[in-house]
């Protein structure tokens, strides 16, 4: 591996281009500046996202109205979904850690189309202030449901059209999003660096970037036939004119599962960077953790019906769906098992990002087997709509991909700014956090088998308890959430200055210096035959 | 040693420009895909509905447009051969009659619509309701949306072709560097295809 580090080409941080100031960043087709855009936008946006989840688990607090009545919780969840997946966990891991490190560890420049890198966030943005505007402004704020399901949606007299449209355009920017990734992997990989020596942060980009390309048109398509619906009054799935509400689910589903898979795929990526570089060790089972990331991406694409099961669904078809579901925990328990071979006998060195990695895989173990219950066409008719769904979903995304998100930020902070954040505040943070998020959603798997509906803003008395120790759960989150993001953000600033590799990582992005320079490289690095990402 | 590289590598690469094409590509093909679910749903659920709903369709018109379409995507791939031989006017009249022949079709298209319309057969119209079934009202509602959407890439089509013609016309697009018309000739053919499998969906099966 060769590369020539030469200190006084300006980091990224610091270049001077045609712009100066918001402008240079705002215009800039650095992919290290775009990745920076959609963490700080990202961020605002999960704030407001956060909020709102405080707002209705403290409406949870106690039994009847606390503080908002039915059409306001209506709305709030409604917003909170809208944000989190559309605005944050979809685009998350890639546009933040993908953009800014996928050229790094591939030994690339740039990816391969910068100004239409800049263009996704450009419609991010505007997606956001889409979404945004339907909240601020019209008859109301939008009560359907993250699902817009038929035909409520064109039915309900909420500002509902500026929200799908908005959602269309956060998908345009997730599919130019993958196909850049796309066209960048297979284009402008450094020499010698083979498919079978891609670090697995990057194969897992790859495998997201091809259903970002193939279920997001299937999203945008029929989020456009709800808005004819509302506008024309079409029928495609207005019952009354002959269409079929049951269709819209599937459309919906068809690419709303893949897009879980968006959420995740990425996050087994990272933990799967994270583990050996703090496990010093090369990690197990290379080829299987790449196949079964392909095998998700596939399989993942098949198992929308899980979602109808009690929609009215011929049996046969429910026996599929039921089957692939069972099927995709089978690569996903692979990877598990080579994270814990990866550690087994490694020298292991307990770092932050080490923590949130190995507590997203507590995490993602409960929501994956709580997974299988909801998998389970008996089970599932039990369950369905309750808490537990809830519960399950939210261990999968915010402990999945949200975990996976907070190491990667701690993993890479070092390389992004140039200085290591406050390790001892940073494991605190860790720390207030997993009490609290195991306290907040650890509740709702007993609701939800108790009987607890979801999205009711009422509950009975019987559901109490459980619902007081969600809530005390909710402000322990919040409050690691706060040590989290002040530590971060004061060591950009202040934290102590750190070497090109504080974690003796093997990848590329650890060889040029921390913040990188504007062009990375300044020669293309070339992997000889012994190189490769985890040869500790 | 102060000099701050600022410049940034002017990266070219044609090969990158067309996977990309075709990835955009295969996003437009599930875009339409998902349509022609629905219609073979639909279809399968009210088929004497559909039967009677597509013979209030002209044929003719229908078929006039097919042709001008195909004619359309000859003179496109014509003038992505004329730009290999450096014949720069060749090329710019190449693309100048697919132009025309895009607008024809829109004006055709919009002729057959404004009939339709004044018929009362147009989605949310209180005489559709009133004298057609709900499969028939399914019909002209894939058929104005699925008609409508291939329609607005004919409009897109155009606006690319025109930006490659000045682009042409400026030297920036040249024997050496073709890949912005054989891109958009690429989404011109996308457009063709999805036509015609429109065609006969909505206007010959019967």
């Amino acid at each position: 591996m060769s590369s020539s580090g030469i200190q006084h080409e300006a980091s990224y941080l610091e270049y001077k281009g045609k712009y100066t100031g918001l402008l240079g960043w705002i215009f800039s087709t650095d992919h290290k500046r775009i990745g920076l855009l959609y963490l700080y936008s990202m961020t605002v946006m999960f704030l407001v996202g956060v909020v709102l989840g405080l707002m209705m688990r403290f409406e949870l607090l106690a039994p009847g109205k606390t503080v908002m009545d039915a059409q306001a919780y209506n709305a709030t969840f409604t917003v909170h979904g809208v944000i989190m997946i559309f605005m944050v966990v979809i685009p998350g891991l890639p546009a933040v850690f993908g953009n800014f490190f996928l050229p790094l560890m591939i030994g690339a420049r740039d990816v391969a189309f910068p100004r239409l890198n800049l263009l996704s966030w450009w419609f991010y943005v505007a997606g956001v202030m889409l979404v945004l505007s339907a909240l601020l402004f019209g008859p109301g704020t939008p009560d359907t449901g993250w699902t817009f399901y038929a035909p409520y949606s064109f039915r309900t007299g909420t500002n509902l059209l500026p929200a799908i449209f908005g959602a269309f355009v956060l998908g345009f920017s997730s599919i130019l999003t993958g196909l850049n990734f796309l066209v960048t992997i297979h284009r402008l990989r450094c020499p010698g660096m083979k498919w079978t020596k891609l670090p697995l942060f990057v194969w897992t980009l790859y495998g997201t970037a091809w259903i970002q390309l193939l279920a997001t048109p299937v999203v945008g398509i029929t989020l456009v036939l709800i808005a004819l619906e509302r506008l024309f009054a079409v029928g495609i799935f207005d019952p009354a004119l002959g269409g079929d509400p049951i269709l819209y689910q599937h459309l919906f589903w068809i690419y709303s599962h893949p897009a879980v898979y968006v959420m995740i795929l990425p996050a087994l990526g990272v933990i799967s960077e994270i583990i050996p570089t703090f496990s010093q060790k090369h990690i197990f089972g290379y080829k299987a953790i790449i196949a079964s990331t392909m095998a998700i991406a596939f399989v993942g694409y098949l198992v929308w019906g899980h979602h109808m099961f009690t929609a009215g669904m011929s049996g046969t078809a429910q026996y599929y769906f039921s089957l692939l579901t069972f099927l995709v925990a089978v690569p996903s328990a692979i990877k598990v098992f080579n994270w814990i071979s990866t550690m087994y006998k490694g020298s292991i060195n307990v770092q932050t990002p080490f923590l949130w990695a190995v507590s997203f895989i507590f995490v993602f173990m409960i929501g994956g087997l709580s997974g299988l219950v909801l998998g389970a066409l008996a089970a599932n008719i039990y369950v369905h709509d309750t808490a537990f769904v809830v519960a399950h979903f939210h261990y999968i995304v915010f402990g999945g991909t949200g975990f996976a998100f907070f190491g990667a930020i701690h993993y890479w902070y070092p390389k992004i700014f140039g200085r290591m954040y406050d390790k001892s505040w940073a494991n605190i943070g860790w720390v207030v956090f997993f009490i609290g998020f195991l306290t907040l959603y650890t509740p709702m798997f007993y609701l939800g088998l108790m009987g607890m509906p979801r999205r009711y803003y009422d509950y009975l008395s019987e559901f109490h308890g459980g619902n007081i120790l969600a809530t005390v759960g909710s402000w322990l989150l919040a409050t690691g959430l706060i040590i989290i993001i002040a530590n971060l953000i004061r060591s950009a600033r202040k934290g102590e200055i750190v070497e090109r590799n504080p974690w003796n990582s093997k990848t590329l992005e650890w060889v040029v210096p921390s913040p990188p320079p504007v062009e990375n490289f300044d020669e293309i690095p070339v992997l000889g035959e012994q190189d490769g990402p985890y040869n500790y | 040693m102060e000099q701050v590289k600022q410049i940034v590598h002017e990266h070219y690469d044609p090969e990158a420009s067309k996977i990309g094409m075709w990835l955009f590509i295969f996003t437009e093909l599930l875009l339409f895909g998902i349509l022609f679910v629905i219609y073979s749903v639909y279809r399968y659920m009210n088929h004497d509905a559909f039967h009677l709903a597509a013979e209030e369709l002209d044929t003719y018109v229908g078929a006039v447009n097919t042709v001008i379409l195909l004619i359309s995507s000859m003179t496109i791939a014509m003038s992505t051969t004329s730009l290999q031989k450096k014949k720069t006017k060749e090329t710019l009249i190449l693309c100048g009659v697919t132009l025309v022949l895009g607008i024809v079709f829109l004006v055709n298209k919009y002729v057959e619509w404004g009939g339709k319309f004044d018929h009362g057969i147009f989605p949310g119209s209180e005489y559709l309701v009133a004298n057609f079934s709900q499969g028939e009202i399914l019909f002209f509602g894939l058929y104005f949306i699925m008609t409508g959407l291939h329609a607005l890439h004919i409009i897109i089509g155009l606006i690319l072709i025109v930006t490659v013609m000045w682009r042409v016309y400026a030297g920036k697009v040249h024997a050496g560097r073709p890949v912005l018309l054989e891109n958009s000739g690429l989404y011109w053919h996308l457009v063709d295809i999805i036509w015609i499998f429109l065609f006969p969906l909505f206007y010959l099966i019967i």
